[in-house]
């Protein structure tokens, strides 16, 4: 927003936006008449953001460079990647209403932008072009390595070491701390209070926003998206323009060198929400996608099991009240609803469905499998056509699963050690290692070649389309691989005219859940403890969604929990095992 | 936590070696390859604290890929290694001595003395101080191939000797190759260590020359000099160049005995028991004894016929003299155990029938006198022989016969 005018009231410039819509000052709580829809929405294509201070264009002195900020630098990164959401699908709506109007927010709320300058507060801008003889002089300057350290993220000690000596000995004028104006500033900020910004940020920004407007696409799949390629992260800077010169300091901001993880993101998310102050997000209903009766449908097909198990989750989403609005719509800053991990909840409802139905401890399932061979057997085609499809047997769809499995991990695995991490914009701390750092570009460049050559016929692959499911399985196919229509017949009873399954038996997964704020989760997964059926499920899931296993365990006990609760309350201390 | 976890540059670029690693062992070139293309950007990045940084790794794996592959050339090959060597400092003579091994297996022998002398004539500050030894080793194999271009010239000389020509080119020549090569190769072994290749050289040139008094102090002090790691080819050399000289049998005999207390499995061990049992020192006779028995405990020897043969005169002759059994009997009785079924089972009885007739008769005179007649061994090939009616057999057969109670003796 470039909502700068002064307020009506108090004259100051610090709105906020009402649930309707509505400007209202912060200071005074004035209600404007202005809505959303005139404000300016050329904000993204000037990148004059700030409003605080006058930059100054030195041309020439800076080999072409300009002043810039940190701040600047995650607007374009967010720019690029709401960009890319668009082309993959995403309403426009996404990038011109909501997640500018966020970041906005974000900017007044860290003081980056839209506010007064808290009164003593100097920007300490150390810029390329400034002269600093006088480096060790200053006690209040905080040392380079104290600085390097605070950055989160990763880089060699010695790298660290070896720049930070270099500075020091400065006797030239050219002394590089970083490109942008308040990149050592930017580091040294206290953490707690202002949010500071960070790349896996950028993400929760956009899964914010995609939320915010009940995109389909889940947390998971973003980050799938984004190690895929589709959206840009990773080396994102080099499409900064070229006079936002990018060094020292700005590296450990911008140049992450590792992929995030989903709780990462996922917490940063919250942490974000609540900073910004939002509001109650828009309702997740039944109808929506990230609700978990819709995900559990597409991760059903996904995992090639049968259709007839959606009735079933449907009943444990019902029955431990997951499916109502209150629980799943986002309220932020509410610490006493639990944080819904949309992906992650309905993939831990589908493994313990599966639990219910084949119980998974390594000796029920295959009884089941067996029985339901057998029938198949005896059946002619014309019998199963009528009574809607063969029996579900559960070996068959373990190995045929098992088999695309270990195919496509393989393939990821191979993936993931070819990634090539760097790209062609040169990276270097100061001007002085600029040369030996193009050299040895030039010579990655040469051996690539040299090497890719004798590669043989393998080219690197286009990038795949971006596509919403990893393994899909086609009824179309005669080799039966395909179990999305068959019939859970074999492990179904009836009782009082309800339909209720053969297993009568229940394991826990853990007795008593842990105290989630302690020590992080809900229960502790380790392999060897549990049945090695549950444990492929877990694996299969765990490919699906790239997340560890333990996730979708702690989902999984949570939902048990609730499931058993009653039970639980009553029962015995050791007993484990219970009848529904 | 979850940490562990995070797919990062390091975790990536260590998954993409392994892959390289099981690639190379397969010796799929292409797929080799293929993860080092994508390794090479690690060079991008510091690992000064790890062991082997990414530019060793890539200059050793790049050279085994390029060596191997198919489709590369030598030019390809010579192009990285020139790049390889820019890359490190502390490992420049390294891999230009790396190179000069390859470019001699591929038969360049001119390069490669391009690229010694090259190598040697780099300095590099204190570096020049740190890698002396590597310079040494360059100038050492400079001199090996001016070992060789003398060599050359020796042969092209003695060639035109024989036609009566007299060519004071090639041999003024042969003598510049032979003071370079000299120079080089007697410093490189005065530092302890196993230099075989140089050592036999430079004994050639000198022995050449007729500085055998140098030659018998080199190969002295190759041999005895315990600074240098224990090397059983020292001894051979100081052995065979004793020879050359006729020196006495007594030299001989002490330059092998070293070697029997070394590598009793050595193929010498035969003219070492032949000199020993012509001696006329009963001591001397009797380590004859144990050096033929410790050779024949070896997989390798079963089937030596010439070594049984020495086992067989000498046992025979000690059965015959009716002297000195109890020589048979202690080195039988660490033996008796285990000898019958490493040597003389029925099945090599008839396998060493089938194969090698003298064999079966040396081995069938030892078993037929330590285990006596009626052994497995001595009753199957005695018997196979007398059936051909060859003459040995019979005389052999007799034999035993008459001096069966000696088993007992050496047994008992």
């Amino acid at each position: 927003r470039d909502f700068n005018e002064r307020c009506a009231q108090c004259s100051e410039v610090n709105w906020g936006l009402t649930d309707g819509g509505r400007f209202y000052c912060r200071s005074c709580h004035n209600v404007t008449e202005r809505t959303r829809e005139v404000v300016n929405t050329d904000f993204i294509t000037n990148s004059r953001v700030q409003t605080i201070s006058k930059r100054l264009k030195k041309e020439g002195k800076n080999d072409g460079g300009c002043e810039w900020y940190i701040c600047e630098g995650f607007q374009l990164v967010l720019k690029k990647q709401v960009e890319a959401l668009e082309a993959l699908g995403v309403c426009p709506q996404m990038k011109d209403e909501i997640l500018c109007n966020f970041w906005r927010c974000y900017l007044q709320k860290s003081k980056q932008a839209y506010c007064k300058r808290p009164a003593g507060e100097t920007v300490k801008a150390l810029s390329v072009c400034e002269s600093s003889t006088d480096v060790d002089s200053d006690p209040e300057r905080p040392s380079l390595l104290h600085l390097l350290s605070l950055s989160e993220s990763e880089g060699d000690l010695q790298t660290d070491c070896s720049f930070a000596s270099s500075v020091s000995k400065v006797s030239e004028s050219t002394s590089v701390y970083s490109g942008s104006v308040d990149g050592s500033l930017y580091l040294m900020k206290n953490q707690k209070e202002k949010l500071r910004m960070t790349m896996p940020m950028t993400l929760s920004f956009c899964y914010l926003a995609l939320l915010w407007v009940r995109e389909p696409i889940t947390l998971s799949e973003l980050l799938r998206f984004v190690v895929e390629g589709h959206i840009p992260y990773m080396n994102v800077f080099q499409h900064f323009p070229e006079k936002m010169k990018l060094c020292g300091l700005d590296l450990k901001i911008f140049c992450v060198e590792s992929w995030p993880l989903y709780e990462e993101v996922f917490n940063k998310m919250h942490e974000l929400a609540a900073f910004l102050d939002l509001p109650r997000f828009p309702d997740i209903t039944e109808s929506c996608f990230l609700h978990p009766d819709m995900l559990c449908m597409k991760y059903l097909m996904e995992a090639n099991l049968p259709d007839e198990l959606h009735n079933w989750t449907c009943r444990v989403v019902k029955k431990i009240g997951i499916g109502e609005v209150d629980f799943l719509t986002l309220m932020p800053g509410n610490k006493s609803t639990r944080k819904v991990k949309y992906d992650v909840l309905a993939a831990a409802v589908i493994v313990v469905v599966l639990k219910l139905l084949f119980l998974l401890d390594d000796h029920y399932e295959w009884l089941l499998s067996e029985f339901a061979e057998e029938r198949n057997k005896n059946n002619t085609e014309v019998c199963m056509f009528y009574s809607g499809g063969p029996y579900f047997e559960f070996r068959k769809w373990y190995e045929v699963v098992k088999h695309s499995l270990d195919v496509e991990q393989k393939k990821l695995d191979e993936e993931k050690a070819k990634y090539l991490w760097r790209c062609e914009k040169p990276l270097f701390y100061s001007v002085k290692n600029k040369s030996k750092v193009l050299k040895r570009r030039q010579m990655v460049v040469n051996l690539q070649n040299q090497f890719g050559k004798l590669s043989g016929s393998v080219q690197r692959a286009e990038k795949p389309n971006p596509s919403s499911f990893q393994l899909s399985w086609s009824e179309e196919n005669t080799d039966g691989s395909c179990f999305h229509g068959h019939s859970l017949k074999g492990v179904l009873q009836e009782k009082c005219g309800l339909l209720t399954t053969m297993n009568p038996d229940y394991w826990l997964c853990t007795v008593k859940l842990c105290n989630e704020k302690l020590c992080g989760h809900l229960a502790h997964y380790r392999e060897v403890e549990f049945p090695q059926s549950y444990h492929f499920v877990l694996g299969l899931f765990s490919f699906l969604l790239r997340i560890q296993p333990s996730y979708i365990h702690d989902e999984v006990c949570m939902i048990e929990h609730r499931l058993f609760n009653k039970k639980l309350c009553k029962k015995l201390k050791y007993n484990t095992v219970l009848r529904k | 936590s979850s940490n562990e976890y995070k797919l990062n540059f390091k975790k990536s670029k260590e998954a993409c070696l392994s892959y390289i690693q099981d690639a190379l062992l397969q010796k799929q070139w292409k797929r080799a390859a293929e993860f080092l293309t994508c390794y090479v950007e690690s060079l991008e990045k510091d690992y000064s604290r790890e062991h082997i940084g990414p530019s060793e790794m890539i200059w050793r794996i790049g050279t085994e890929i390029l060596w191997h592959h198919s489709q590369s050339r030598m030019k390809e090959f010579n192009c990285f290694m020139e790049q390889m060597k820019t890359l490190g400092v502390k490992r420049y003579l390294k891999v230009c001595l790396e190179h000069v091994f390859h470019l001699l297996c591929n038969g360049q022998i001119d390069e490669a003395y391009q690229n010694l002398s090259l190598a040697e004539s780099w300095r590099f500050g204190e570096q020049t101080a740190i890698q002396d030894k590597e310079i040494k080793l360059i100038q050492a194999y400079r001199g090996l191939l001016d070992y060789c271009s003398w060599s050359k010239q020796k042969k092209i000389l003695l060639e035109h000797g024989e036609d009566g020509f007299a060519d004071l080119a090639v041999e003024q020549e042969m003598h510049g190759y032979f003071r370079k090569a000299a120079v080089n190769l007697k410093e490189i072994i005065k530092i302890p260590g196993v230099w075989d290749v140089f050592v036999k050289c430079y004994v050639d040139l000198l022995e050449f020359y007729g500085e055998h008094n140098e030659a018998r102090q080199v190969l002295n002090e190759y041999a005895y000099n315990s600074k240098f790691p224990a090397n059983p080819n020292a001894h051979v050399y100081l052995y065979q160049f004793l020879k050359r000289q006729g020196e006495s049998k007594k030299s001989l005999i002490s330059a092998l005995k070293i070697l029997h207390d070394i590598v009793p499995s050595h193929e010498l061990m035969i003219d070492f028991n032949t000199m020993l049992q012509k001696s006329k020192k009963r001591k001397k006779r009797q380590l004859g004894l144990e050096v033929i028995f410790a050779a024949l405990d070896y997989a390798g020897w079963k089937e030596n016929a010439k070594a049984w043969s020495c086992l067989a005169r000498q046992v025979k002759q000690i059965v015959i003299s009716e002297k000195h059994l109890d020589w048979i009997k202690q080195e039988w009785n660490s033996r008796k155990d285990w000898w019958p079924d490493f040597h003389f089972s029925r099945y090599l009885a008839k396998r060493n029938w089938q194969e090698n007739k003298s064999l079966s008769y040396e081995k069938a005179l030892v078993a037929g006198i330590l285990l006596g007649k009626d052994c497995k061994y001595f009753k199957y090939v005695s018997h196979q022989g007398c059936k051909t009616r060859v003459k040995r057999f019979r005389m052999l057969k007799k034999f035993v016969t008459r001096h069966n109670p000696v088993y007992l003796r050496i047994s008992g």
